[in-house]
């Protein structure tokens, strides 16, 4: 485990008597490549801004390498941000874009050049080196934006929704492109984002966040199969979320019966006692289909409402007598095998371990 | 169909109406400034340079033309700093009463420009400071810096509020940023501003001939050259301002519109 780079210390950011940011406590480890994820308005380009400078904390404190960085001017951190908007500068050219954080470091002009030729060349576009920047592409004024902010050799990189304008193939393209880079240079990415999938994509660790507080921090895939509550397992999505009370108590399981059926999950992070209301999840590509009953525990009797293909994936969108909707998710390959003509008579099923207790909140 | 094909010739002969009405008099003008007769009158008489020549060699139309050149080169400086200055604060500040202060700003152009020139009179004689050229330099700056303002605040408005926080970002402090990034960005406004102020003071004869006293500017001399007779040296003179306006006005519009057409583009 490596060291915090940064520290958030009871952050707190109100603009007037909106609160953007209730408080924040967490730590970004050195070299890691950490995605901040969560719907618009939770506060998490506040977050990044503050960590730029750009905003400062109302209470709290942010450190950086253990130095306060409350009251240190944007200008005087070395925190580069990638923006949304790119905000590349239109009156230079993409050379001078790349050249423009050296200059003003007093870089000389002959080193500049040769720093921002390297970098455009690493981002392969050397060859637009004195084109306008109105000239270029989406992909490659992304591209011009990493190597400006990565040109200062920053211990950190901030990232703000950068591939949100771009076409999803392109996504794809600089997905790989960033995943490498962070590699390759080991520095701290703080990644932005409202699209789980770049942020699974590419991140060491997501921190989720919901209205100005965090939700969850953990791996990718923490967060898909043990959301720690409502509002992350509703977030993630691609996942069947039952709730009722609990009926009865084992060992490491318990039962708790819902409108849709009893069923059995496991416990062991979350206590649970009898009669207690329970909310629980599965994620849809641990459910299981098949055309007759199966036996055990954990069944559903549902009818298939509809079908959506992602390339060879295929998400299924059942109801059961209750109306309750359910997700499964499989290779197309393997749902060749059902006769999914007789769609009102599909049996769901699960291993009680698939399924994940959530924490009431 | 029909109905739009009338609606169209309708429109363009509105237009060239309005053309013909604007310019015809400055056509004239023109005309009658190489005709030897001393009375605009027709039949034309020869063509004659005889009125250029004269108000070459006259002294007071040349010192008059050179006060006119130090007016509006100073005022455009002045009013385009001042209207970058105001249209940069709205920009980038938030702050109380900020409404009455762009109202302030942008007033001068809508007070009635002959009790402008007698309250700037007024107001000059007072604190001592009126009959000098710098009189008609203040008074002409405050008279125009809202055309300056009025162009820089369109360019700034077009800008990617982000690209500001980008350069401190990249380590550039709040100065630098004004210099590698606003003032870049807003060239073309700057000199659209400065080209518009410079007309309109070059042109402006109320205020000036109120505070100039002995410091003449060209609209003034034109005046005391018509009071009391026709003289065609008149439309000489009028011919030169006119070019000359027409040119900054000219320029001003490229500017303005060469950096329309690039927006447009990106």
């Amino acid at each position: 485990m490596s060291a915090p780079l940064v520290i958030f210390d009871k952050v707190q950011k109100h603009f007037d008597d909106f609160v953007a940011v209730k408080e924040l406590d967490f730590e970004i480890r050195e070299g890691e490549f950490l995605a901040i994820m969560g719907p618009s308005g939770c506060g998490k380009t506040t977050t990044l801004r503050m960590l730029a400078g750009l905003e400062a904390p109302t209470t709290g404190e942010i450190r950086l390498s253990g130095q306060v960085m409350n009251d240190v001017r944007p200008h005087e951190r070395d925190t580069p941000l990638v923006w949304q908007s790119l905000a590349l500068f239109p009156f230079l050219s993409a050379r001078e874009n790349v050249e423009f954080g050296l200059k003003m470091g007093g870089v000389d002009k002959a080193e500049r050049k040769e720093r921002a030729l390297k970098w455009l060349d690493k981002m392969q576009i050397l060859e637009f080196a004195d084109r306008d920047i109105s000239t270029l592409s989406g992909g490659q004024k992304q591209r011009v934006a990493l190597a400006r902010s990565l040109v200062m050799e920053p211990q950190i990189l901030l990232l703000d929704e950068p591939l949100s304008a771009l076409d999803a193939h392109l996504v794809i393209r600089m997905q790989a492109v960033l995943t490498d880079l962070q590699r390759e240079l080991g520095i701290t990415f703080v990644y932005v984002t409202h699209s789980q999938s770049e942020a699974f994509a590419m991140a060491d660790r997501v921190v989720i966040m919901g209205e100005g507080e965090i939700a969850q921090i953990g791996t990718p895939k923490d967060i898909y199969r043990a959301p720690a509550n409502q509002f992350v397992a509703e977030f993630v999505g691609r996942n069947n979320i039952l709730s009722g009370t609990v009926a009865e108590l084992a060992q490491d399981t318990a039962r708790i019966t819902t409108p849709s059926g009893d069923f059995m999950v496991p416990v062991n992070e979350v206590s649970l006692s009898q009669g207690q209301n329970a909310s629980f999840v599965i994620s849809a590509d641990l459910v299981h289909i098949a055309m007759a009953k199966p036996d055990g525990e954990n069944t559903a009797h549902c009818r298939l409402i509809s079908e959506e293909f992602v390339g060879s994936m295929v998400t299924l969108f059942l109801e059961d007598a209750k109306g309750h909707e359910f997700k499964v998710q499989m290779q197309e390959r393997e749902l060749s095998s059902f006769d999914l003509k007789s769609s009102d008579n599909i049996w769901l099923s699960w291993d009680t371990q698939s399924a994940h207790v959530l924490n009431e909140s | 169909m029909n109905q739009g094909r009338t609606l169209n010739v309708l429109l363009t002969l509105y237009v060239g109406l309005i053309f013909a009405f604007v310019f015809a008099p400055i056509i004239f003008s023109l005309i009658f400034s190489f005709n030897s007769q001393r009375f605009p009158t027709i039949p034309l008489g020869s063509f004659s340079t005889e009125w250029y020549q004269k108000i070459l060699s006259d002294a007071d139309v040349w010192e008059a033309a050179l006060n006119s050149l130090i007016v509006s080169c100073s005022t455009a400086i002045i009013a385009t700093f001042l209207g970058f200055c105001t249209a940069y604060s709205d920009y980038r500040y938030n702050f109380r009463f900020k409404g009455p202060y762009l109202a302030l700003i942008l007033l001068p152009p809508t007070i009635p420009l002959i009790i402008m020139a007698l309250a700037m009179l007024a107001w000059f004689s007072k604190i001592g400071m009126s009959g000098q050229i710098y009189s008609i330099i203040i008074a002409h700056s405050v008279l125009t810096a809202p055309f300056a303002m009025a162009v820089i605040r369109l360019r700034l408005n077009q800008m990617d509020p982000d690209l500001e926080a980008a350069a401190w970002n990249l380590g550039g402090s709040e100065w630098a940023t004004m210099r590698h990034v606003i003032i870049p960005f807003c060239k073309p406004a700057i000199a659209s501003g400065l080209f518009l102020t410079a007309a309109v003071s070059f042109d402006e004869f109320a205020v000036s001939w109120f505070v100039s006293g002995l410091n003449k500017t060209l609209p003034v001399i034109i005046l005391e050259i018509v009071q009391g007779n026709i003289d065609p040296q008149v439309n000489a003179i009028g011919t030169f301002v006119f070019l000359i306006s027409m040119t900054l006005v000219v320029l001003a519009q490229i500017f303005f519109a060469s950096r329309q057409l690039k927006s447009i583009r990106a």
